[in-house]
């Protein structure tokens, strides 16, 4: 019993740390609230797990995670695809540790049971003394729900959970915009960097939907591009806008001109793209072809933020995974088009290792931020972190959500607000 | 096995020589120890040979590398500003090619850096391909395989 109230304690006490414009600080660094935001939001929630097109073909894998727990995502014979937990169901040894590839089984390296790509038990060494004692059909790896929305692959411990498209409901409009940047080709994992900060994880939920810090932290990045391109950055005062997509997603347009990269093709090619412009026309396509390429290149104008781990961010996706409370890990998977011209997947590869990454021109200040502000989480007995930015300036945006100014912290009090109603949620335990 | 101890010597030389001035931030002299075609490569994936086609940690170009020189001399860089410094260590040094026009030379690195008072390791292969002239050499490709290239590294705001 008391156990009982101790655990409903840690629920109000995380919610009400969540106010409409400010956070407390504790959410970053209480590791007892970590514990409990594993059981409620990640294991309660749909989790974005990779791109089908880093399991293209039958027997291709990838390891992933659902919060804290391995998952492998696969593809069998017939195409299907498969979410497994990594755990050999014997003693509970891990049975793929590969970042990704192909096989034609899981073999645990322990006592060797082998596991098909579906998850199902094949084969036992020396059976016989299990006679009587289990059955290989009630034994395969654990399997879990998982759906596909243009090819994003989340996964889910809920399995009663609503269905992938009305989670995402306003958000989905904004994936089919950000998929175009594949210029006409189906879009495909190119590679990823992965870095970690000792920080709390929603320190970088937040940074997603935060233009406000782009100007100031990423000043040196900004001194690296030519005038035109360092224009286009300048955001800040353009006609921009977060808007609350509701399920704590939001989108924040940076650059409307880049919103739909399948119109204004007409646009003149701008100076860092006439290289790839010049690279494509030499390959023999045409200038209609050139124009939409050069313009997929540039990725979209928008960051899409999908709670709780992943953004589609302007020209790749960022998926955060919480290790600890005051560790996160994180990914930035560069995107181009299966298929496209090998000048086009260049580019976008050559513009990510610009600013992306560990050691791109502008991870690294984003880092730097991240650390200070848990650091300085750390300074006081009690304190607030402010999410109020423009919180009197909103307006209703043409699909009927909250809208305020492109720099305001409107986003992140949408991704807050999901946070408290999802920790205020009584546990199942 | 007979080693030509003289190329060795000079190759040594040479990228102790780049070391030091790496550690002890005189970048604009680092930039003149390149060929103008050289290519400074850090992979993501220590068994890729074809950099350009897939997606690397760096991949510099001139342009790019005067640009990262830049950025981390501009003191606008915050995260730049707050490395205290570096001390590499270069050793196990072989030449495994040597043609008319470049030597391949491959050696160990470990390289230290404080940043916050946090003491971070980093140990890579080096693979350099070198250009022999008048002066000496000139950097015509480097790679830096890191041990943990693959893995969830810290952001890194120097030059390996
Ligand atoms: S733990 Fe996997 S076979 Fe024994
Ligand atoms: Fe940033």
């Amino acid at each position: 019993m008391s156990e009982l109230i101790a655990l409903k304690n840690i629920s109000q006490k995380a919610a009400d740390m969540v106010e409409e414009g400010r956070v407390h600080k504790a959410l970053y660094s209480d590791p007892e609230i970590f514990e409990e935001e594993l059981d409620k939001v990640f294991q309660n929630t749909w989790v974005f797990i990779g791109h089908e097109s880093e399991v293209p073909e039958a027997g291709s894998f990838k390891t992933s995670f659902v919060g804290r727990h391995p998952v492998i995502l696969s593809r069998d014979r017939k195409m299907n695809l498969h979410v497994l937990l990594n755990r050999c169901r014997h003693r509970g040894a891990t049975v793929c540790e590969g970042r990704k590839g192909k096989t034609k089984a899981f073999t645990c390296p322990y006592h060797g049971w082998g596991y098909g790509l579906d998850g199902g038990l094949r084969a036992i060494p020396k059976a016989e003394e299990y006679e009587g004692v289990l059955d290989k059909n009630d034994l395969p790896l654990e399997s879990l729900r998982h759906e596909s929305y243009q090819g994003l692959v989340f996964a889910t411990f809920k399995s009663d959970i609503e269905p992938l498209e009305d989670f995402l409901g306003g958000a989905k409009k904004w994936i089919d915009l950000f998929v175009k940047q594949g210029g006409g080709y189906p879009l495909k994992v190119l590679g990823e960097h992965r870095f970690n900060f000792p920080g709390n994880w929603k320190i970088q939920l937040e940074n997603t939907t935060d233009a406000y810090h782009f100007p100031i932290i990423h000043k040196s990045f900004i001194s690296s591009l030519d005038n035109a391109t360092a224009d286009i950055f300048d955001f800040l005062d353009g006609d921009g806008f977060v808007e609350d997509l509701g399920h704590g997603h939001s989108v924040m347009v940076m650059i409307p001109d880049l919103v739909d990269l399948e119109a204004d093709l007409d646009q003149p090619i701008p100076e860092r793209f006439e290289d790839l412009a010049q690279a494509l026309r030499d390959e023999g396509q045409d200038e209609e072809q050139v124009k939409r390429l050069v313009r997929a290149a540039h990725g979209t104008g928008f960051n899409l933020n999908l709670f709780p781990n992943v953004s589609c961010s302007m020209a790749f996706f960022r998926v955060l995974r919480p290790v600890s409370v005051g560790v996160t890990e994180i990914q930035h998977v560069a995107i181009g088009g299966e298929g496209a011209p090998a000048p086009f997947n260049r580019k976008r590869m050559r513009l990510h290792e610009h600013f992306q990454g560990p050691m791109g021109f502008g991870t690294p200040d984003d880092g730097e931020a991240w650390e200070r502000v848990q650091k300085g989480s750390m300074a006081g007995k009690d304190g607030w972190i402010l999410v109020n930015r423009g919180m009197e300036n909103l307006h209703t945006s043409p699909d009927g959500n909250v809208a305020g100014a492109v720099c305001s912290e409107t986003g992140m009090r949408g991704a807050y607000q999901k946070y408290k109603q999802m920790m205020a949620a009584e546990g199942e335990k | 096995m007979a080693i030509n101890t003289d190329l060795l010597n000079k190759a040594t030389a040479f990228i102790w020589h780049e070391a030091d001035l790496l550690d002890h931030k005189e970048y604009q002299e680092w930039l003149s120890l390149w060929d103008k075609n050289g290519l400074y490569i850090v992979p993501t994936d220590n068994n890729e040979t074809d950099y350009e086609n897939t997606l690397n940690l760096a991949l510099d170009d001139a342009d790019m590398r005067r640009m990262r020189v830049a950025r981390l001399e501009s003191g606008e860089s915050v995260s730049a500003s707050s490395v205290s410094g570096t001390v590499r260590m270069v050793s196990r040094v072989r030449i495994l090619e040597e043609t008319a026009d470049y030597v391949v030379v491959r050696c160990a690195m470990t390289l230290n850096e404080l940043r916050h008072g946090n003491l971070v390791s980093y140990p890579a292969d080096l693979e350099y391909r070198l250009k022999p002239t008048a002066d000496g050499f000139l950097i015509a490709r480097k790679v830096v395989k890191l041990m943990h290239a693959d893995g969830f590294l810290r952001t890194v705001s120097f030059i390996f």
